[in-house]
């Protein structure tokens, strides 16, 4: 068994999702985590599934089923290690303000730099105005003031603990 | 009596729970247990029925001591738990027992006012909570309902991996 992480990007349409599944549920594929979403538009997905096939079967078989709709599909194998524990907490990080370039580089940049791991992040431009969204796991409170003052947009960050119910 | 909490994808967890007899001795000796498992459980809040494996409409809860606490009503057991009223909303992050691996952000209301008999007596108890003892008390029902937190996720992108921390 062999584990794999998918990638298909391209125009969206109705029935994607489905294309792709069906072909590796034809391989006798086991589909794990998977993140799909659309970015301006464009259908943006990610997967990791394992199956007993070697990587050219699987690449074949995705490339048939997406052809039609033209998404363009990458295969490569992955160890299926179990993630290393966190260091840290989870926190919700948002951004928000006028868009500009270097927006996402210099949030992240910070957070590298305190040693934060961003673990989930969307960005979302909109007309002028640009949102991130991020789950940061973070072994430090964080203080990003600085950082969105440079930047010039409006930064918040809080503890995502759960509530355990 | 010996409890074992029940983990998704156990069916009893998806199973819409039929009224529990309060004055069933039965029912009393499985609350009595329900309320010696939660006491014996680091940071549990609250047990229903179906999480160790029993579908009656029966759940034990005690926020005594939990973070973020306004309202407290101590140890609340209910036989037959009905939703009078709720008001309010916010969107906080659940897990659950039955749910080892996974949280999820989860929109509540604030307040509630809930109805049920207590086990023994048969008696009628209300109560009135907020904040966390609110949602805490919509998790426990929605349980009675075949509900799991993963039914309530506000979004498709509002589910996460739980911790494993060092």
């Amino acid at each position: 068994m062999t584990t794999y992480a998918v990638t298909a990007v391209g125009p969206d349409a109705p029935g994607e999702v489905a294309a792709l599944a069906e072909a590796l549920e034809a391989l006798g594929a086991n589909l794990e985590d998977a993140s799909m979403t659309r970015l301006r538009g464009h259908f943006a997905m990610t997967l990791v599934a394992s199956l007993d096939a070697p990587l050219s079967a699987v690449q074949s078989a995705l490339e048939s089923a997406a052809a039609a709709s033209g998404l363009h599909v990458s295969v490569w194998s992955v160890d299926d290690d179990a993630p290393p524990p966190t260091v840290g907490r989870p926190w919700r990080v948002t951004l928000h303000g006028a868009d500009r370039p270097g927006l996402v580089a210099g949030l992240a940049r910070e957070l590298a730099s305190v040693g934060a791991n961003i673990t989930d992040l969307s960005c979302r431009l909109v007309g002028e105005l640009y949102v991130m969204t991020l789950e940061v796991d973070t072994a430090r409170p964080l203080e990003l003031s600085r950082v969105a003052e440079r930047l010039g947009v409006s930064v918040h960050a809080e503890p995502a603990d759960e509530d355990v119910l | 009596m010996d409890l074992d909490v029940r983990h998704a994808p156990d069916p009893v967890l998806s199973t819409v729970c039929p009224p529990a007899d309060p004055r069933s001795p039965a029912v009393l000796a499985l609350a009595e247990a329900m309320v010696d498992l939660m006491q014996a459980s680091p940071g549990c809040v609250g047990i229903a029925a179906p999480q160790v494996g029993h579908a009656l409409s029966l759940f034990v809860l005690d926020v005594t001591g939990a973070r973020r606490v306004e309202s407290c009503a101590g140890l609340v057991v209910l036989c037959s738990p009905v939703l009078v009223s709720c008001s309010g909303r916010d969107v906080r992050r659940e897990g659950c027992l039955s749910v080892p691996d996974l949280t999820g952000d989860v929109p509540r209301s604030t307040a509630v006012v809930v109805r049920g008999l207590v086990p023994g007596s048969g008696e009628e108890r209300v109560v009135e909570a907020d904040a966390f003892e609110a949602r805490a008390f919509q998790h426990e029902l929605d349980h009675l309902q075949g509900l799991l937190f993963l039914d309530r996720v506000a979004g498709a992108h509002a589910l996460f991996a739980r911790k494993r921390y060092l």
